[in-house]
Formats: C-alpha cells, structure tokens, sequence
C-alpha cells in the first residue's frame, strides 16, 4: 500500500513555544488513523500545518509523493483533501441542503460555469444522496443553524465528503455527538472508508471511537510522537500510559 | 421574504414596475430629476450591496467609483463617442481599479479596510480635482450631451429617466442572476465563515477581488449615468460623502438582502424631497429618522421584515408542534 500523505519533519512554533516539533508520519491509502493525546498537545496545529491554514515552520507534506507544503486550503481541497473542524462551522442561515450544495460546487466547472451555469450547479441530487446517507432527510430544508449539535456534526462531517475526496482529516468527529447518533456517525465512516477507498486521519479523545475505528493509532504529547501502532499495542505502551496518566 | 405566495409577490412587483414606468409621466422637471437620481443612486447603492452585503467586504470608496464612471463618460461623449461605448469603458474602468482596491482585503479586514477604501476615495477625489487637463479641475466639464438611441433623442427629462429606468432593470435582473449562481453562494460563505469556506475548495482571494470588481463596475454605470443626467460635473459630489450616503443607503436599507438599495436610495434621495415642507428643519428630521431606524433595527428596513416573517414562521411551526403533540397524547 503506498502513502497517500507523508509529513516529514514538521515544526510550528508560536514566539518561544513550539507547539509542533518535528511530527513526521505517513498515513496509507485508505487507512484510518487516529490521532491521539492530551489537550494541547499539538494535534490540532499539525492538522492546520498539513491543511495549509497555518504555515509551518519548517519541514514538508507531500500527497501522493508530490511536495504540497505553502499550498492554500482551496488549493489543497481541490486536489482531494478535504476537512471536518472541532468546533461547529456550518453555514447557519443556510438550510442543511444548501450547505451541502455550496460544499460542492467548487469541484464542478469552472469559474466562468459558476457564473453562467444552473444556479444549483446541477449538485442537488448529490447533495440529496448525500443527506440520504447520513439520515438527515427530515431536515434538509431546516437552516443549519437550528439543529442540535450532534445533527449540525453529522453536517459538518457530510459537508467535507461532497467534493468526493481521496483524504478526509477529522478533527473530533465525535465531541459533543450522543452515543446512539456515534455509532450512526462511526458506520457513516466506515462505508465510506470501505465503498469510496477515502484515507482519514481522525482526531478523537473518544478512545473507544478510535479503537474500535481505526487500523493504527499515533500518539502525540508535547508537540512530538510518543507512539505509532496497532490499537492495542499503543494501548499497552508504558509512554502512553504515562503520558495519559502521569504526571 | 419567502412568507408572501409568489403570484402575490409577482404581481406587487409587477405593479410597481407599471408604477414606475407611467406615473412619473406627469411629473414635472424636477420630479423626473429627483427620480432619476434615485435609478441611478440604486445601481451604485446595489454594486456596494455586493462587495458590502453578501461578500462581507467593507468599503468607503464607492463614491469614488461613480466619480470615475462619470468622468470616463463625460470625458467621452463630450469628444463625440456614443454613451453605451463609455458605459463600455465606465465598466472595465472601474471593474480593474476595484480589483486593484481588492487587493488589501486579502490583508486587512473590517475598520482597517475601511480605512484603506477611504484613502483611496480622497485619492480618486484629488485626481478629480488636480488634474485639470482632463477632469477640468474645479470647473469640471459641461455640456455633457444625453444619447440618441435609434433616432430617438433622450435630452428631454421623460425619455432620459426611461434610461436610467432601463439601465436600473438590466443591473437588478444581472445582480439578480449573480447572487443565485454559485458565486453569490460563495460570497456569502466568504462573509459568514472565510474559514469553513476555504477548507471547501472555496478560492476566497479570486471571489474577493470579484466581489470588490464586479460592486466598483456597478459604481461605474452608475456614475456614466450621472454624467449625462446632471449634465455638468466637478469633483465635488464625488468626494468622501456620496461614498458614506451610498453605505447608508445599503446599511438603512439592509444590507445582504436584495431589495435593500432600492429602499435604501428612496430614503437617502426621496425622504429629503418629502420633508422639504419643514423648511429649515429637514435635514435635522431625516438624521434623526435614520438614527432612530437604526438604533430599532441595526439590519434595515427589510431586517424589521425579515424579523417580522421569521417569528411568523416560528408560531407556525410551533403550533403544528403543538397538535402533533396533542395527537401522540390522544393516541396513548
């Protein structure tokens, strides 16, 4: 299996604090794998450095073997890679369709077929299929911003697999969703893991969410990687267990 | 304003194209001025409604761009080019200086943007002012001609209000196409959330520079208008206070919804006209009519409408909430 995203060597640093120091892993074709650790640890920066919303300090992120380090997000997410956020980031005045419909449109046409062409951007019927899929037909005309956090979630998440991505980071998928509608959520994932043959990397301090998920797991503390491995080896690892419980 | 049934909302608006288009016919001089003025105020008010509204970007020199509108029209005509050909010129004019002014957007946000347009609005004014060899400088130019189209001479006021009339429909049904196709959804995500937007492939810097190009144009045909309309120019209704009159007519209007401009400019151009009765007192009665509008509603004339459909909406729902309720308990 070759390496969808290899990040070598990436530091950021904030003033004095390096909150990133030197993270280098690579994640395979359609693999899942975690991301764990404690708060503040740097798992969030290290998504926003490979994602192009923050600039590295230093080091390198290649897609598919080919150098994508200082590429904008629009950039990044037109060659596939595409994002979910810890905190809600919906469109709130537009209705759950909608936003699935503008989540699209930039990965159909051109700028001047987005001016002149249909005004849906022929995207309705994918972004129908898409609410199909991840059960939020009773709300697809609802604004956004008037459903329950687990709901705008679901959202969230749906949202960053209508461009029909190879890469897919998610950042806490799970935070804050009840367990029934995580369980819908974790399914949701896997189907398409498997029928889209899509590559996650998933932040998650569910650790039950992310054993049961994923095929490795890293673990970072301090801005570096304390552990890489199957679920159950990190599990048993005496760094993590220190990490987690030490201190 | 989805709480009206659309053949009701067709025929208002119907209606008042009607309005528009026969009972002005028995207006005097100034009357036809007044509402020419406001055709055309609209168009510069609906092109900041873009880059202000529904992109989120603010800016102070939209004045500034009726100003270059006009100029590139007074300059042109006046040496015998037809007027469509200096709207032509108006609009490339003012659509590549806007995208220029875009590109400190991509840097600085909100009062420093501000600050930034509002610098180049006193720049754009100095230019009016001191170079003379082609603005004319302070005595500006005159003699400005209105267009003949197929035989038909417009120099009346009648036939040149139905100019303005028509450039305000060809703009409205434009902008009306733009904020339905997928860029005016992108403006809108690029006000609301440039974060979420990026993260969708969503290229905020290209939809940016379009937003402040495509609302500076608008701005240029407004002002091409102007020209031929006030038929003299000097630099002076181009400086700093058009560009703040225009904002407001967006902001009392509201800004982000469609109508706004039309509304907006009917207040900013029609109210003073209507309370000229009170003599001396009429500009202090309009200050304070829009300080008070906006103290009760910060989001305009069509905000207090909007608020007003959408609690319409939430009784609605909450009663068939209700009766579902009352029908699950019966069934029990």
């Amino acid at each position: 299996m070759s390496a969808v995203l290899e990040v070598s060597g990436i530091k950021k640093n904030f003033g004095g604090i390096s909150a990133v120091d030197g993270v280098s892993f690579d994640v395979r074709e359609s693999e899942i794998l975690g991301l764990i650790g404690p708060n503040g640890c740097g798992k969030s920066t290290l998504f926003n450095c490979i994602l192009g919303q923050l600039a590295p300090s230093g080091g390198e992120v290649k897609l598919d073997g080919k150098v994508v380090t200082g590429l904008r997000p629009s950039e990044l997410n037109k060659l596939g890679v595409s994002r979910t956020f810890q905190l809600l980031q919906v469109f709130p005045k537009l209705s759950v369709r909608e936003n699935l419909i503008l989540a699209g449109q930039e990965h159909q046409g051109n700028m001047a077929s987005r001016l002149v062409g249909r005004s849906d951007a022929g995207l309705t019927d994918a972004a129908n299929q898409m609410i199909g899929f991840f059960k939020l037909d009773h709300l697809a005309d609802e604004p956004a911003g008037g459903l329950s956090y687990g709901q705008q979630k679901l959202l969230d998440a749906a949202m960053a697999f209508m461009g029909g991505p190879r890469l897919v980071l998610l950042d806490e998928p799970a935070g804050g969703v009840n367990p029934s509608m995580l369980a819908d959520l974790k399914e949701r994932l896997v189907a398409i893991n498997r029928e889209k043959n899509a590559t996650f990397v998933v932040i998650e301090h569910n650790m039950e969410f992310v054993m049961s998920l994923c095929s490795r797991v890293m673990v970072m503390a301090e801005g570096k990687v304390l552990a890489m491995g199957r679920p159950d080896e990190v599990r048993k690892n005496p760094a993590v267990i220190e990490a987690y419980l030490g201190h | 304003m989805s709480g009206f049934g659309k053949p009701l909302k067709i025929a208002l608006g119907l209606v008042v194209i009607a309005g528009l288009i026969v009972v002005p016919m028995n207006f005097n001089r100034y009357g036809l001025f007044i509402l020419s003025q406001w055709a055309v105020m609209t168009i510069a008010a609906m092109g900041l409604n873009l880059t202000l509204g529904y992109a989120g970007q603010v800016s102070l020199a939209q004045g500034a761009f009726v100003g270059i509108g006009a100029y590139a029209a007074a300059i042109m005509t006046t040496h015998g080019w037809p007027l469509p050909a200096a709207i032509v010129v108006a609009i490339v004019l003012s659509f590549a200086v806007g995208w220029v002014l875009g590109y400190p957007a991509l840097r600085v946000q909100h009062h420093y943007l501000a600050f930034v347009t509002l610098a180049f609005s006193t720049l754009a004014f100095l230019v009016f002012r001191n170079e003379s060899w082609l603005t004319g400088g302070i005595y500006g130019i005159s003699n400005i001609p209105r267009p003949n189209f197929f035989g038909i001479a417009t120099n009346k006021p009648l036939p040149f209000y139905y100019v303005c009339l028509g450039s305000l429909a060809i703009v409205s049904a434009a902008v009306w196409w733009l904020i339905r196709s997928p860029w005016g959804r992108a403006f809108m995500a690029l006000r609301e959330n440039p974060l979420r937007a990026q993260s969708l492939g969503i290229d905020t810097r290209r939809y940016t520079l379009m937003a402040f190009a495509i609302g500076s144009a608008l701005g240029g045909v407004a002002g091409a208008l102007y020209a031929p309309l006030t038929q003299y120019i000097d630099p002076v209704p181009f400086n700093l206070s058009l560009s703040l009159d225009l904002l407001m007519m967006v902001i009392v209007g509201g800004a982000g919804f469609y109508f706004g401009p039309f509304l907006g400019a009917m207040i900013a151009v029609l109210l003073p006209e209507w309370l000229r009765f009170t003599e001396g007192y009429y500009l202090m009665l309009y200050a304070v009519a829009v300080m008070l509008l906006l103290i009760w509603s910060p989001t305009g004339i069509l905000g207090i409408v909007d608020r007003y459909l959408a609690e319409r909406r939430t009784k609605a729902a909450s009663a068939l909430r209700a009766v579902a309720k009352s029908r699950l308990e019966t069934a029990q």
